[in-house]
This record gives structure tokens, C-alpha cells and sequence, in this order.
């Protein structure tokens, strides 16, 4: 069996609120394995932001450990830190988080630009995940110009053209209608049978469906871990569009 | 990241708010344009005050006549003749550790003529040391000869004004000049001088010897007698101390004169260096206050910027914390949201050097004042606005790359 991509070891976070200390997760301890398509899910104030804050390398853990693709995350400086994000973890916002009056392309290119790449190469790379989404023909627009599945779209091809090892995707259908949500699913559902590891956070049962593994979270900790028979996100379009 | 990278973020950043970039540089457009104006306008009063200091020639020294007061009233300097050529020799001789030469010379004014043309003028009877006081060369011709101020011969070197007005573009050597009847050959043409700190035309003159004058033109037998002149011009020696020559030379002219202790001078001295210094540090220093006051809408401008750039930090908090949550790292933002900053005040400078330049030229025109633009002056406006950027620039883009990544992509 290979290594996990991420094993996280008894994880906590406390954040201190005045005097008191708040703890927002109690000691989570679990492994993602390489090709998954895992949920996250849980009330406001179960964890679960958290948690994905901490996979997501942008915060450091107040206790335990977290290691991602065999490299201990739990010590490093904040520089390593954002060296770390932007070739590993590709991140997916409930609202696209999109640098407005920019185009698709130049948003998708964003992450190479913190590379040192030389402006031909991230056109290049950007022109390709735009193709790979669906948006090969959009790629002058700005997202004014484009619609909410777009975007997400858009997002989407961010979130990939570093090539990361991780794809997180914070309620990625929260601000859409149910219908583009579930393209968006059939989506990162296509990228992970391509081996992507994706981890997504959700409050909606619908969506979490669409994955293989489901973990709970509540008031910290880990309450449910269980494996889910995966819906096809392309049939259940078939399906919408046939009625 | 590279910096050329950066530059182009800034860029974009300041022209998708257009408007609001164009009056944030207004700030810094007016404070370099005022600073640039200023000091134009500043050094060419300066410049002015010393080209005036070289055409009277260095460390220059008048005495004038003088009436002692009677009755409290005191008649016009140099309208009774008190001062004497033999006072001249003296001061020349007697105080050599600090005259280099003094010119005793008498002055009228009368009508010229040559030919057909005329002219109204001043003349002046002077000897040789005239020319070395007045660090005067000539265009053309040659100087006096001592037989020639011995002899009273009729000899002139005039102005160039003067020149131009009686001879057009024919050369005047040789040419015969009337004053009063009187002939003169014109020997000499003076270089041209230009004006005087008074903005009188310092070429508008004609010299001849000083016996001439005193002999043949103003014809005073009184005069004669006592060997009197209007005025005598002294040149101090280079370095010498002009507060204190001065002091000697009143001392000698009072004990040449015979006055008691008490008695008024019976001439005036006037310490010309000394009063174009008094008025060249009074014009430094004006140039100086206005420099400041320029920069302080430098300084305004600055603070415009660091105002602006705060507030676009907050309107930005999602776009930082997405720049952070993709590889950016804390110092890529503080460098992207700097360079914004300087490329603020920078384009704000480059502008306002355009404006000043030109408004320096315009005011140089419309008022006539004297504009000397130094690339010293330009340069170091542009790298004020440059440090200015920096300056306040540097606080806002250290609170944007300080914002935790999480809240800052959490900002609504």
C-alpha cells in the first residue's frame, strides 16, 4: 500500500478569544489516500472550516501533526508555507474568488506568476486547463462576463494549473443553483477518475453524495467516517436534461 | 516573483481606477511642479544677483561726494564735489594691503553727436585704473595712453549702446564725436556689459580722460582748482577683509579732509559687494522658503497616497487573501502593493516635472523674471516623490501582507 497523501496525527486547533480559549478542533487523527474524492461536512462551528484551513497549509496547527505527501507541514515557516500551497494544494472558493476586470486566462495563470515563471509559459499552461474545463472558447472574458458555473469553472482551472497533488473546494456549489452545482461536481468528478486527490467541504447531503467517503465533524471532532457508494454526476445530468 | 511582473500589477491596478489614481497623484504633481518652479525661479534670481556682482566687477567699493549738513538738509550725493582725485592716489597708496586700485572720475551727461545722428548720454573723465576697477576689456580699439590723460586730448571710448546708436554697424574708431562742441576721436569701444543691479544700460556710456572732462567739457575753473571728481571707485584686493577696508578708507578721507570727531563725513561710501551679497543670501533664502512650502504639498501629496493606498488595501482583502491561499508569498504582497505606491508617485513625479519645466518656462516669459532650470533640481524632485511613495507607501503594504490569509479570503 502507498503512503497516504495526507495523514493527520491527533490535529487541534485553539484560538484564543479574549481570555478564553476556544477550541475549534479537539484532536482529529485520519488519512486521505492518493485518487480520493472525499467530503467533509458538518454544522458552522463543527470544525470542519478549520480542519480545511489547516489542510489547506494556510494555518498551523496549535497541537498534533499533519503531514502532506510525506512532508511534515505542522513546523514550517509561513514563506514555506506559501511555497508549499501554491505546488501542492489547489484551492476552490464558494465564491470563485476571481480578480475581477482580469481575464479568464490571467486568473488561471495567477498561481505560476508566484513561480517565477516567465509570462509565454503561464499562458500557455492557463490556455490549457482553460481547454480542459470547457472554457477554451472564454478565455478574454472577465468574470463579470461569464456566469456563476463558469467561474466556478474558471476556478476550477486555477485550482489545477500548478499541477497540484490536492484539490480543496471549499462549498464550491454554495452560491450556485442545483443544476450548475451538479456540473461542477461531474467536473471535479472527471479530474479525480484522472487521479486527482479532491477533497471538498459541504453542508449539502446532495453534493456530498457525488463522493466516495464522507467524514463527519461535530463540535471538533470526528463523529462519522463512513464509505458512500458514489453518484454519477454525469447521469443524474442526462437524467435532468432527458425530463 | 519578478519584479517586472509586479510593475505590470501595479499598473493595471491604477488604471482600472483611473480617476481615483489621476487626483492621488495630483498631490505629488503639484508638490514636484512647485518645487521645480520654485527653484528655477530661486536660482535665476540668484544667477541674476551674480552676473550683476561681475559686471560692477569684484569686491567693489564707491565713494561719492557728499555736502556735510548745515541745517539738517543734505544735498544729493554727488552733486557737490568734495571728494579730489589726490583723495584717489591716496587711498590707492596708503592702504595697499587692501586696495588693489581706485579710479577717480568725474561724471556728465549731454548730448552727442555725430554726423547726422545724436545721441543723450552719461560721460565719464577717468583715468586707467578705471578700466582694472570696472574689470572693463574693450571690443575694439585701444585704451588711454598717460600722455593722452596728461594732455587732455580729445579722445573717447564709448558704449557699445552708444556705438549702435551713433554708428549703426559702421565701426566708430576713429569716427569724431561732438560734446558740447567739443570734438572727440573715438578710440575705443567698450565690451558690452549688460545691465547694471539697477537696470540701468551700462553700455550707454562714454569715457574719456579725466582731465578732459574736468578741462575742456564741464569747464569749471573751481573744479579745476581743486582737482575734484564725483566719484571714486575702488577695487579691493582679492580675499581682503571689505568690512575693514572700508573702515580704513573713511579714517583716511576723514584725516585728508581735516574733519573733526563728531563731524559728519563729507562723502558717502557704498560697499557694493557687500550689498549684492546682502541681496543674493536674501534671494537664497526666498528661494529656499518657497522650496519648502513646496514641499510641503510634497509632503500632502504623500500622505494622499498613503490614504489611498489603505483603502485600497481593504477594498482588496479577497484578492490578498486568494493571492496568499495560491503561493504569494507575505513579501510578494508587501513588494506588489510598494511598487503600486512608487508607481504612483513616480508617474505622479514624471508628470509634474513635465508641468514644472514648462510652467518654469512660462512664468520665465509671461513675467519676465530670469529661470534657471538644474537637471540637480529635476532629479532630486523626482527622487523626493520616489522616497515619498516609499515612505507611505510602505505602511499599507505592510498591513497587507500582514493579513492572515484565512480572514483575509473570509473579508466580505
Amino acid at each position: 500500500m502507498t503512503a497516504p497523501l495526507i495523514r493527520v496525527d491527533n490535529l487541534a486547533k485553539h484560538y484564543q478569544l479574549g481570555d478564553t480559549d476556544v477550541p475549534a478542533l479537539r484532536g482529529v487523527s485520519l488519512e486521505i489516500a492518493r485518487g480520493s474524492f472525499v467530503a467533509v461536512m458538518g454544522p458552522s462551528g463543527s470544525g470542519k472550516s478549520t480542519f480545511m484551513n489547516l489542510l489547506g497549509c494556510l494555518d498551523l496547527p496549535s497541537g498534533g501533526r499533519y503531514w502532506l505527501a510525506g512532508e511534515e507541514v505542522s513546523s514550517l515557516s509561513d514563506d514555506a508555507l506559501a511555497a508549499l500551497r501554491n505546488r501542492r494544494i489547489g484551492f476552490v472558493f464558494q465564491h470563485f474568488n476571481l480578480l475581477p476586470r482580469t481575464s479568464a486566462l490571467d486568473n488561471v495563470a495567477l498561481p505560476l506568476l508566484y513561480r517565477g515563471q516567465t509570462a509565454d509559459e503561464r499562458r500557455a499552461h492557463a490556455a490549457q486547463r482553460l481547454c480542459q474545463v470547457g472554457l477554451g472558447e472564454r478565455m478574454d472574458h472577465h468574470p463579470a462576463q461569464l456566469s456563476g458555473g463558469q467561474q466556478q469553472r474558471v476556478a476550477i482551472a486555477r485550482a489545477l494549473v500548478g499541477d497540484p497533488a490536492l484539490v480543496l473546494a471549499d462549498e464550491p456549489t454554495g452560491a450556485l443553483d442545483s443544476r450548475t452545482g451538479i456540473e461542477i461536481m461531474a467536473v471535479l468528478q472527471q479530474l479525480n477518475r484522472e487521479g486527482l486527490t479532491v477533497v471538498v467541504v459541504t453542508h449539502e447531503r446532495d453534493i456530498a453524495a457525488y463522493t466516495d467517503r464522507i467524514i463527519q465533524f461535530r463540535d471538533g471532532l470526528v463523529v462519522a467516517d463512513l464509505v458512500n457508494e458514489r453518484r454519477d454526476a454525469e447521469a443524474d445530468l442526462a437524467e435532468l436534461a432527458a425530463r | 516573483m519578478n519584479f517586472l511582473a509586479t510593475l505590470l500589477i501595479a499598473l493595471k491596478a491604477l488604471r482600472v481606477n483611473k480617476l481615483r489614481s489621476a487626483l492621488t497623484m495630483l498631490g505629488i504633481i503639484i508638490g514636484v511642479a512647485a518645487v521645480i518652479i520654485m527653484i528655477a525661479v530661486g536660482s535665476g534670481a540668484r544667477a541674476q544677483v551674480e552676473a550683476q556682482i561681475r559686471s560692477l566687477g569684484a569686491n567693489l567699493m564707491m565713494v561719492f561726494s557728499a555736502s556735510p549738513t548745515f541745517t539738517g538738509a543734505r544735498a544729493a550725493a554727488g552733486a557737490t564735489h568734495t571728494i579730489s582725485e589726490d583723495d584717489a592716489y591716496a587711498i590707492a597708496r596708503e592702504l595697499p594691503e587692501y586696495v588693489a586700485s581706485a579710479a577717480p572720475s568725474l561724471r556728465g551727461s549731454g548730448q552727442i553727436v555725430a554726423g547726422n545722428s545724436n545721441w543723450s548720454t552719461t560721460f565719464y573723465g577717468v583715468t586707467p585704473d578705471y578700466f582694472d576697477v570696472r574689470e572693463w576689456g574693450l571690443a575694439e580699439g585701444r585704451f588711454f595712453e598717460p600722455a593722452e590723460i596728461n594732455g587732455a586730448a580729445k579722445v573717447a571710448i564709448i558704449g557699445r549702446t552708444v556705438a549702435t546708436n551713433l554708428f549703426g554697424d559702421e565701426s566708430p574708431i576713429d569716427q569724431t564725436v561732438r560734446i558740447r562742441t567739443v570734438p572727440l576721436t573715438v578710440i575705443g569701444v567698450l565690451a558690452a556689459k549688460g545691465q547694471s543691479p539697477g537696470g540701468s544700460d551700462l553700455d550707454d556710456v562714454l569715457l574719456m580722460p579725466i582731465t578732459t572732462a574736468r578741462n575742456r567739457i564741464l569747464g569749471a575753473t573751481a573744479l579745476a582748482k581743486s582737482r575734484s571728481v564725483g566719484s571714486i571707485q575702488i577695487k579691493l584686493r582679492d580675499g581682503a577683509d571689505s568690512k575693514a577696508a572700508e573702515e580704513r578708507v573713511r579714517e583716511l578721507l576723514r584725516q585728508r579732509h581735516r574733519l573733526q570727531p563728531g563731524q559728519d563725513d563729507d562723502f558717502m561710501l557704498r560697499n557694493m559687494t557687500e550689498i549684492l551679497q546682502t541681496r543674493e543670501e536674501s534671494s537664497r533664502v526666498m528661494a529656499l522658503l518657497l522650496a519648502s512650502v513646496a514641499s510641503v504639498s510634497l509632503l500632502v501629496g504623500g500622505i494622499g497616497i498613503m490614504n489611498i493606498m489603505l483603502v485600497s488595501v481593504t477594498e482588496r482583502t479577497r484578492e490578498i487573501g486568494l493571492r496568499r491561499a495560491v503561493g504569494a508569498r507575505a513579501r510578494d504582497i508587501l513588494q506588489q502593493f510598494l511598487i503600486e505606491a512608487i508607481t504612483l508617485s513616480l508617474i505622479g513625479g514624471l508628470i509634474g516635472v513635465a508641468l514644472g519645466i514648462g510652467g518654469a518656462q512660462l512664468i520665465g516669459q509671461l513675467a519676465g523674471w530670469p529661470i534657471e532650470l538644474s537637471v540637480t533640481a529635476i532629479l532630486l524632485a523626482v527622487s523626493f516623490a520616489a522616497a515619498i511613495g516609499i515612505f507611505f507607501g510602505y505602511y499599507p503594504a505592510r498591513q497587507a501582507a500582514r493579513m492572515s490569509p484565512i480572514e483575509a479570503l473570509r473579508h466580505e
